[in-house]
């Protein structure tokens, strides 16, 4: 908005000329650069927006798409490069430039606050109201806008009685209150259930229908598919296809183009042949760390040989699942791997008894940050020979093992000196998963083991999974991606509000049908409606 | 890869921006220099400082130098100053290293030089017993103390959760009136503020006791203590370099939630970092008593534990370098006597330690000054 038409000067020469007038496009990006220490986030990138589109930024973790949108919307300056706004060049210093601009972004990670409601949330940071707080207007308004784009919310609830796919409902009407016309949406469906995308996919559209346009950030080709009329792919920085039109491709192409290899989206697997009983789960009820009730009453069983994946939307006690099993949390009822009762027992019981873990949180829990690779490594094997030298360490025995795991866990980092904090997501992953897979667990609970990696990476962690179950390790295997627990699991429990909904061999479920379950069953009154 | 690395903005307005960027990778020599530029910055503030009311900075300095490593004489007197502080220091860096924040190696160490006096006045042992068995006792009485009083704090922080730096802090206070009871009631010296002075056999051996057989240790009073206190910076380090406790102790410093994840008892390691931090102070007590008073008596620390606190970051929390940054610490309390008796050191240790706390940032960070865009 501020200084506009000063840029003008940098452009460099227009090399393309593409069909449709400049003028014409709500959004033009030409040869954006943007340097991070030690990498090149954004190499010479182009990438246009057309009025009344759904254009997706698809591209692995780390390929630049966050920050390609981070910079047209406001939050980074690119270190070379044009941006036009409905044809004219804009230099944003601050998110608030690019929202008066019309260009508004929903992140990852929601901002909102907890304690406020819906319309409070929408108005905070505008001048309006001026002194007093008369809101019945304002959520008018809201309400108003809402049912227009169909985005179901009641404007009175608080931030935090809504469900994460309501909260992200708030954060659109947020930028649409704004009178943004581009929305650039970051993995928007990372967090929903698949009705919930399914909604959310009816108010993009009801959105282009309105003239406005959304960037659509995402790793995942079949909603990228579903959605996008155009398809911008990205690698290492690069764009790999620009603006394709999403009827000319196919998922194939589109792997191939972000990954830069051929994919196996299906991996072999060998038949199922559940072995003993490992873990029993029985009437199991916990607290989560508000005290309220988290665990209702689960019960469980996971024999040897098998993957019993736990399908559910975030916060419907996957977690707390976890963490009573191996240790961290207290609980009510009983717990027993091989027979033996381990509930309410301190987390060292569960790891001499064999029972790995890789925790959702893998910088908070799963890893000391500033410890070096190595030392992150012998984490579960310290009190044991050969790492554990009577009370001493043997460091020699702790540095061969953890050389060992980073060669055949493949963790691409300089030395095993270096920090944890240092590593990507996927390294760091298979640090964790390297680590607990290889004390041969007879018992493995994994939550999101692929949560935010990227299509290599997930391969990779899939096949670990798979050749730890023809090694007979039971697995319980949380996830919030229904593709993944269903190209993984042989048998898939529903969770919703602490309770398991239902138990299905994975052949027989329909995705429908679990869909509806974790959502807590009855159709049409998603996340139970206004709070 | 590319979160957190979200330059910060200092909101200055020059032609130029300067910004914060997080470092991916810390050189080994970093830190180390750091500590040095910081010390370095520091006196030169404090220069400016003693230049503002009147001062000669460079004589000052000239002269603090002289005073505290200009002879053999005054070597021995930096080394006996530096021993408390080795052991004081020991204690703060230990349990910081686990993000402990024990503020009481004052009150810690007034209670170890209490349990060592307290053996030598009650008497707890027969009178006439010899050396080689009232030093050992004094030993085990000071550390004992000062471990007791570790693991009030240690306890109520492993049990309950109560913040270890108001418990600390306040038993300091404690420590302070329960020896003035003793020195100022029951031990007194004929109404003096101080006890009786200990028979020979309580006194702790200087280099000065071997002057008959080398006459050049004729007056160094550098005492048995710092040799507890160098062994004491030999064990502490072996303990978090090389052994199990301190592998945990690193992987609870680094993140307690982590260490939990690896089954770490962490309860039990805050309650036994307390009392050996506590005695490793209470042991610097009865060395102060021992070696050098001779008897308890009132303000017997000039703020030896809190100095430790000091002591501890500038080395980093790092047990060798400990003993490196108490001798520097000793001769400035040495010197810095002779020029005032307290403004300008304690001046200039505080300006030391603001300058390493605010040097941390550049650890973290390195900073890039740019030539502001033409849009703003």
């Amino acid at each position: 908005m501020t200084a506009a038409g000063q840029t003008g000067a940098q452009t460099g020469a227009q090399t393309t000329t593409p069909a449709d007038p400049p003028a014409d496009r709500a959004v033009d990006l030409r040869g954006i650069v943007k340097r991070f220490p030690g990498i090149v986030a954004n190499d010479r990138v182009d990438f246009d927006l057309r009025p009344g589109e759904v254009h997706a930024l698809l591209g692995e973790n780390g390929a630049g798409k966050s920050t390609l949108m981070n910079i047209l919307a406001g939050l980074y300056r690119p270190d070379e490069g044009e941006l036009r706004v409905h044809g004219r060049p804009v230099a944003f210093g601050s998110p608030r430039d690019a929202i008066a601009a019309g260009l508004g972004m929903v992140h990852q990670h929601f901002t909102l606050v907890p304690s406020q409601t819906v319309t409070e949330n929408i108005l905070l940071g505008l001048n309006r109201p001026r002194f007093r707080l008369r809101l019945g207007q304002f959520e008018a308004e809201i309400a108003e806008l809402a049912t227009r784009f169909g985005l179901r919310v009641d404007p009175q609830a608080k931030i935090w009685q809504l469900s994460v796919g309501e909260q992200q409902r708030v954060e659109i009407l947020k930028m649409l209150y704004r009178g943004v016309d581009v929305l650039i949406m970051d993995e928007p469906t990372a967090v929903l259930a698949p009705q919930e995308v399914e909604e959310l996919f009816r108010t993009l559209r009801a959105m282009t229908a309105a003239g406005r346009s959304v960037v659509f950030i995402s790793h995942k080709l079949t909603e990228v598919l579903a959605i996008a009329d155009r398809i911008t792919v990205m690698r290492r920085g690069r764009v790999t296809a620009g603006g394709v039109r999403a009827a000319d491709t196919n998922r194939t192409d589109l792997a191939r183009l972000m990954v830069g290899r051929e994919v196996l989206e299906t991996l072999e697997r060998t038949p199922y042949r559940p072995g003993a009983l490992v873990l029993a789960v029985r009437d199991v009820e916990a607290d989560n760390d508000k005290g309220r009730p988290a665990l209702r009453g689960v019960s469980l069983d996971v024999h040897a040989g098998e993957i019993l994946g736990i399908a559910g939307v975030a916060g419907n006690g996957q977690s707390e699942l976890a963490q009573v099993i191996t240790g961290l949390r207290a609980c009510r009822g009983s717990v027993r791997v091989n027979g033996e009762e381990i509930a309410n027992c301190p987390p060292g019981t569960a790891i001499s008894r064999g029972v790995a873990h890789v925790p959702e949180d893998r910088t908070g829990v799963g890893s000391a940050p500033n410890l070096s690779i190595a030392d992150n490594l012998i984490m579960k094997r310290y009190r044991r020979s050969p790492v554990a030298h009577g009370w001493t360490i043997d460091r020699k025995a702790g540095r061969r093992i953890a050389n060992a795991l980073r060669d055949e866990y493949r963790i691409d980092a300089p030395s095993i000196d270096t920090r944890a904090r240092l590593l990507s997501g996927g390294n760091l992953q298979r640090l964790i998963l390297a680590r607990e897979i290889d004390t041969e667990p007879r018992l493995m609970i994994a939550v999101q083991p692929t949560r935010g990696l990227d299509v290599g990476a997930i391969e990779a962690v899939h096949r670990i999974f798979l050749d730890r179950r023809g090694a007979g390790t039971a697995t319980l295997l949380i996830s919030e991606d229904l593709d993944e627990i269903l190209a993984l699991a042989d048998r898939v429990a529903v969770i919703y509000e602490g309770q398991i909904q239902g138990v299905f061999d994975v052949a027989a479920a329909s995705v429908h049908e679990l869909g509806l379950l974790m959502t807590g069953g009855a159709t049409g009154t998603l996340a139970g409606g206004a709070a | 890869m590319n979160s957190g690395t979200a330059p910060r903005r200092i909101g200055i307005s020059l032609p130029v921006s300067v910004r914060l960027e997080q470092r991916l990778s810390v050189p080994r020599w970093l830190s180390p220099a750091l500590t040095v530029g910081s010390i370095a910055v520091a006196l030169f503030i404090s220069a400016i400082i003693l230049a503002v009311v009147g001062g000669d900075p460079v004589r000052a300095y000239l002269h603090i130098f002289e005073a505290s490593f200009g002879s053999i004489g005054v070597l021995s007197d930096t080394l006996v100053k530096a021993t408390p502080l080795i052991l004081t220091g020991l204690a703060c860096a230990l349990a910081f290293r686990m993000r402990l924040w024990n503020i009481g190696a004052e009150g810690q160490f007034l209670l170890g030089a209490w349990g060592a006096s307290a053996v030598v006045l009650f008497p707890v042992l027969p009178a006439g017993s010899p050396a080689i068995v009232v030093i050992p006792a004094m030993m085990l009485a000071g550390f004992l103390c000062g471990a007791l009083w570790g693991l009030v704090p240690g306890v109520l922080r492993a049990r309950f959760g109560v913040n270890e730096i108001i418990t600390t802090l306040m038993l300091n206070y404690i420590a302070l009136f329960w020896n003035q009871y003793w020195v100022f009631g029951p031990w007194s010296e004929r109404g003096f503020q101080l006890t009786a002075q200990f028979p020979k056999e309580a006194w702790l051996p200087r280099l000065t006791d071997l002057a008959e057989a080398v006459p050049l240790f004729s007056g160094l009073t550098v005492h048995l203590g710092l040799v507890f206190g160098l062994v004491a910076a030999a064990v502490v380090w072996f303990i978090l370099a090389r052994s199990r406790w301190g592998y945990e102790i690193r992987l609870i410093g680094d993140s307690p939630r982590a260490a939990r994840y690896a089954g770490v008892d962490i309860g039990r390691s805050i309650i036994l970092i307390f009392f050996i931090s506590g005695g490793l102070a209470g042991l610097a007590g009865m060395s102060e008593v021992s070696g050098v008073v001779h008897r308890l008596q009132d303000r017997i620390s000039p703020g030896y534990g809190f100095t430790a606190i000091i002591i501890a970051y500038l080395a980093n929390f790092d047990p060798l370098r400990v003993v490196i940054a108490a001798v520097l610490f000793g001769a400035l309390i040495l010197a810095g006597r002779e020029i005032q008796p307290s403004g300008v050191p304690a001046m200039i240790q505080g300006t030391i330690l603001f300058g390493l706390i605010a040097s941390e940032v550049l650890l973290r960070y390195r900073v890039r000054v740019e030539r502001r865009g033409p849009a703003r």
